[in-house]
């Protein structure tokens, strides 16, 4: 379990005041010139060894992404661009982050933006997210009147400035190519890679798209030390994390925690189990929508990190652990996901604009059982038509839960089949 | 060059090019919807999946993806099979498979893709998606079910066409393709869409469930509607001309053509000259060619050469021609014109009115200054080409005359000569610009030489090019963009007024004073045919248009799809039209009829065959042995300086919709202009509602 004294998000729950006094009595900004002055090298090496890996769901690791944007800024200026774009069903993690403690946030966006020689920084946040947006505006607007960011920010010799844009509410738009269009005023669709943002990104521009989270644990992760936050977690999986505990638990809630916690423990101890007791539990799906979901028999032992999930088929995600115990009907829940997935696709590519709407209606034949068992298969083998096919990450993020539910929960498709059958014949 | 393996045969290409075309190189064919070649690459039907090593374990797309030094692609491998089949049975899912009824089949890329990707019988057992239809106008037909969104319509309209009006609504399977506010489109290249679309999707509306594409016999050939010299196909079903499809040509019009292009050959159906008339009583009556030609023969044998005329009109072959102005010199008659509009080009150095830079030549050009012309009107396919050289960049384009919205924006210098003759003293600050580019491209329109004072204006913008050095060796920016197909030719074989002889203006002046006799029209009807006064008119063409109305006899000749012809387009290019269809009725080729009524006069022309027509038209002037080349024109000293009126530039076009006579009479254009006068109308009441 995470010591206190090693919280980043010491004011996660808000019940401290989340101005710059405050803030800066909790650490923030302190001395941030200082880890300037380490310079570009010596910030990503710190960032790299650290071993934080993106917090927006993939897991790359995030020094290494700064490192790609170029050496030096040539022609065109760099651009930092912030993903607070945080649409994944069960996670709610960058608005806490936004609403309680903006300025981890705002003095992140300053080492990134030095670190990858961006002279601008954009913080793209979902539409629904007015009040944060406000909030987040404000905590930049105390920044720049404290002479954190702006010219010469912190008194680092860097100028720097942060801009707020608030999307429409479009899930797609949390992709990262996607959100660049939406932030150029384009329809939010997904730009085809190569080229990556870091050679072409915002207004064809050398950007690096980061998470909210990501950005956010920089500035401490290079106050610490790289030792430090690499001591936390797994090797490979280090550091804290927030998980966004929901669904069938006695107190759902958003805990920082040590990656690689036992999934049971993560529930038991933060969010006060499952509803009914652990043998109530039916399922969870770890890492939001976008994942397989795991059965009990392995959320008994799984350990809740990027590696241990995928070891599992499944994976770690944006953290947002959605726990459903056996009252639910759990292929209602996935054809839910499935109808979601249909929803926010984008339209742009074949697979995922007739594959997701496809998946959906199946899924809620499947629901009742009206269908054939063979259908099951014919469902599985479109989930497997549409990943890896498109153009972005959506399509495999509507074929994975549907995968996931067949790997582990087919008994109870066929079951179902097999009552309506029955039920038919017999009237 | 990077060396790649494609399916394990090593080759090297060139860098830069995408996977898809290094196979294509390689001689295998990749299926796709969504790319091509002139449009930005999309990468959204996912059927060029390929497998690229080194790479992610997933197959890649093709379309999109740059070639590497050492990287191997397999086109074949079961992984790559499955994908393509995968996407091809979610395409399927939605489409309507309404093969039977729908107008692309036969030529639908869908189709003929599924052939080789598609299953036989369909998994998808839910409801198809149903999409409303939009009303595009009366040339494009929708069927929205049948769309697979590859989103070449609106790149095309985007980035071509320059008119974005075509665009997405809606997400995922709501996405449909729409004009937002629903109205007809507004570009004048928009029947390329159709072209574009590979499926049933976009459909042309006046051909709709006329034929089968394979019914259809298919003749390549040129365009006549404009200068640009098009290439065409002309598709047929027996006589009728069914429809009109581009030909590829980089150097010419890529592969667009013009809505009139396009749609204005139900023309040719309607108002023919099927057989020759003869006024009698001031009536035109039938009568037989023998009854034609005496009547002619009565008239024009009494007459002396220098009171008999002839005009040539603007979409006549070059065979024609020759044999018109043969026939008037046999006839002693210096007054012979083929400048109907009056513009002020002699027949002097070739380089004086052709576009010498080549069309081609406005991809190289760096500042381009359009003097009294509306390309998009002219040459809409020519314009493309001038915004494709915007869209690149680095190219300032400016326009002296009234100049519409071009589809790129155009620095206004001014109206008339005077800003011309301010430019050439470099008195404009566009003439730095100019003086600054390595290929400076002066377009010089009809609307600037047709007029009194074209020959000074002429002369200017000679000068001008002279002093921006834009006619070197290397690079010629001195370009005529003419209006009429006909023009070139006629002026290379000299179809002007010999030594004392009359232009278009002095026969018609000729006639309202009685000093010409006989005017012979081939297929001339863009004259003020009021001003013929009392003379005996001859009228040999294909319509009956202003020139037949008024004529005293009428012979039948060929349109441009109903005879082997030779055309020379704007940039000097000579190109050869072939029959698709024979004329109507008692109508015979052109130079044939020329031919036949020289027998008549006495003044056999030397030539029976058509071979022997062409034969001489080399002998005339040697670039007609350089077919679908461009030949060099000359320069040296042409034009005349002299006094410039104050009257502005304008346009010869004043609707782009009917120029001609084929063009006058068909259907299809005049719902072209009633439905652009309606979106006129809309316009303007949206305006007015929202103050």
């Amino acid at each position: 379990m995470l010591a206190d004294k090693d919280r980043i998000f010491t004011n996660l729950y808000g019940f401290h005041d989340w101005r710059l006094p405050a803030a800066r009595a909790r650490g923030a900004w302190d001395n941030t010139k200082a880890i300037l002055d380490r310079g570009v090298d010596a910030i990503i090496d710190e960032m790299k060894k650290s071993g934080l890996r993106g917090r927006g769901g993939a897991g790359f690791p995030t020094g290494l992404k700064w490192s790609f944007m170029p050496k030096e800024v040539k022609d065109r200026p760099h651009y930092l661009v912030v993903n607070a774009d945080e649409s994944e069903p069960g996670t709610c993690k960058d608005r806490d982050i936004m609403r309680h403690d903006p300025h981890l946030l705002v003095e992140g966006c300053l080492v990134a933006g030095f670190a990858m020689r961006a002279n601008a920084g954009y913080i793209y946040v979902r539409g629904e997210f007015y009040n944060e947006a406000e909030t987040l505006k404000a905590a930049i607007k105390e920044a720049y009147d404290a002479g954190l960011l702006g010219k010469n920010a912190c008194g680092s010799g860097w100028d720097f400035d942060l801009y707020v844009h608030r999307g429409a509410g479009a899930y797609i738009c949390g992709e990262e190519t996607a959100l660049l269009e939406s932030l150029e005023g384009k329809k939010g669709m997904p730009r085809l890679k190569p080229p990556f943002p870091a050679g072409s990104g915002l207004y064809g521009c050398p950007s690096t798209v980061n998470n909210v989270e990501s950005i956010a644990v920089a500035p401490t992760i290079l106050r610490r030390g790289a030792a430090w936050f690499a001591g936390i977690g797994r090797p490979n999986n280090t550091g804290t994390k927030l998980f966004c505990i929901s669904g069938h638990v006695n107190k759902p809630c958003n805990v920082e925690e040590e990656m690689g916690i036992p999934l049971r423990e993560l529930i038991d101890r933060h969010a006060g189990g499952v509803r009914g007791g652990w043998d109530n539990l039916l399922a969870v799906i770890p890492g939001g929508a976008s994942v397989p979901l795991l059965p009990k028999s392995i959320c008994d032992t799984v350990l809740m990190d990027f590696d241990s999930l995928r070891d599992q088929k499944s994976g770690l995600g944006t953290a947002a652990v959605m726990v459903m115990d056996k009252s639910t009907d759990i292929v209602k829940a996935i054809a839910r996901l499935s109808q979601f997935y249909k929803h926010e696709s984008c339209g742009q590519c074949t697979p995922c604009r007739e594959g997701t709407g496809w998946m959906w209606r199946v899924m809620e034949r499947m629901v009742v059982g009206n269908a054939r068992i063979d259908e099951i298969d014919a469902l599985e083998d479109v989930t497997r038509q549409v990943e890896g096919h498109t153009i972005c990450a959506l399509g495999d993020a509507a074929a994975w839960p549907i995968q996931g539910l067949i790997r582990h929960f087919r008994p109870e498709m066929e079951r179902r089949i097999r009552a309506r059958t029955e039920k038919l014949a017999a009237e | 060059m990077p060396k790649i393996k494609i399916d394990g045969v090593e080759m090297e290409v060139p860098a830069g090019i995408t996977i898809l075309q290094a196979c294509e190189l390689a001689g295998l064919e990749i299926p796709r919807f969504c790319y091509h070649e002139r449009l930005s690459i999309a990468g959204n039907c996912r059927m060029c999946l390929v497998e690229v090593k080194p790479g992610p374990p997933k197959p890649q797309a093709s379309c999109a993806l740059p070639v590497a030094d050492k990287q191997e692609i397999f086109t074949t491998t079961p992984m790559v099979q499955k994908a393509r089949k995968g996407v091809m049975e979610f395409l399927l899912i939605n489409h309507p498979l309404d093969c039977p009824i729908c107008d692309q089949g036969g030529e639908c890329d869908l189709q003929d893709q599924a052939m080789g990707y598609g299953f036989d019988r369909s998994r998808f057992h839910e409801n198809k998606r149903a999409v409303p239809d939009k009303e595009l106008g009366p040339l494009v037909k929708t069927s929205m079910n049948r769309c697979i969104h590859c989103t070449r319509c609106i790149r095309f309209a985007t980035e071509v066409a320059g008119t974005e009006e075509l665009g997405a609504t809606g997400r995922g399977e709501s996405m449909e393709v729409t004009t937002y506010v629903e109205h007809a489109l507004t570009s004048e290249l928009s029947g390329n869409l159709v072209d574009l679309c590979p499926v049933g999707a976009l459909t042309s509306k006046p051909y709709a469930f006329e034929a089968r594409s394979w019914e259809l016999a298919k003749t390549e050939s040129v365009d006549v509607l404009d200068a640009l010299g098009s290439n065409i196909r002309i598709d047929t079903r027996g006589a009728q001309v069914m429809r009109v499809l581009p030909r590829l040509n980089d150097d010419v019009n890529e592969e667009w053509i013009s809505d009139k292009t396009r749609h204005a050959i139900d023309g040719l159906r309607y108002q023919r000259l099927d057989r020759p008339y003869v006024r009698k009583g001031g009536k035109l009556v039938e009568a037989t060619w023998d009854q034609a030609f005496t009547a002619i023969v009565d008239r024009l044998g009494k007459l002396e050469g220098s009171k008999i005329a002839a005009i040539a009109g603007d979409q006549c072959d070059a065979e024609s021609m020759l044999a018109l102005k043969d026939l008037m010199t046999a006839l002693g008659s210096p007054n012979i014109d083929c400048r109907q509009d009056g513009a002020k080009l002699e027949g002097g150095p070739r380089g004086s009115y052709i576009f010498n830079a080549g069309i081609r030549g406005i991809d190289q050009a760096d500042a381009i200054l359009l003097i009294g012309t509306n390309p998009r009107w002219e040459a809409p396919v020519l314009n493309a080409r001038i915004r494709k050289r915007y869209l690149h960049g680095g190219c300032p384009i400016a326009g002296i005359g009234l100049v519409d919205d071009l589809s790129y924006p155009v620095e206004r210098l001014g109206m008339g000569p005077a800003t011309l003759r301010e430019l050439v003293d470099g008195k404009l600050g566009f003439f730095e610009k100019l003086k600054a580019a390595k290929n400076p491209l002066i377009i010089l329109g009809m609307g600037a030489l047709a007029r009194s004072d074209g020959a000074a204006v002429l002369a200017l913008a000679r000068d001008l090019a002279d002093k921006l050095g834009a006619v070197r060796e290397d690079w010629n920016g001195f370009a005529v963009l003419h209006t009429a197909a006909a023009r070139v030719g006629g002026l290379d074989l000299g179809l002007v007024p010999g030594e004392g002889g009359r232009d278009v203006e002095g026969i018609l002046a000729g006639c309202e004073r009685g000093e010409i006799g006989a005017v012979y029209l081939l297929a001339a009807d863009e004259i003020d045919t009021k001003r013929l006064g009392k003379a005996f008119v001859i009228y040999q063409g294909h319509h009956g248009d202003a020139g037949a109305n008024r004529a005293d006899v009428v012979l039948p000749g060929a349109a441009y799809t109903e005879k082997p012809g030779t055309y020379v387009n704007t940039e000097g290019r000579v190109q050869l039209a072939r029959r698709a269809a024979y004329p109507p009725g008692d109508a015979r080729e052109d130079w044939a009829i020329l031919r036949a009524l020289s027998e008549r006069l006495g003044k056999t022309l030397p030539y029976d065959t058509l071979d022997q027509v062409r034969d001489r038209l080399i002998h005339i002037n040697k670039s007609f042995a350089a077919i679908d080349q461009q030949q060099a024109g000359g320069w040296g000293t042409f034009g005349a300086m002299g006094p410039i009126g104050d009257a502005m530039f304008a346009s010869p076009i004043g609707n782009f919709y009917m120029t001609c006579a084929i063009s006058r009479s068909s259907r299809t254009m005049a719902e072209c202009i009633a439905s652009r006068e309606e979106f006129a109308k809309r316009s303007l009441e949206r305006a007015r509602r929202m103050g």
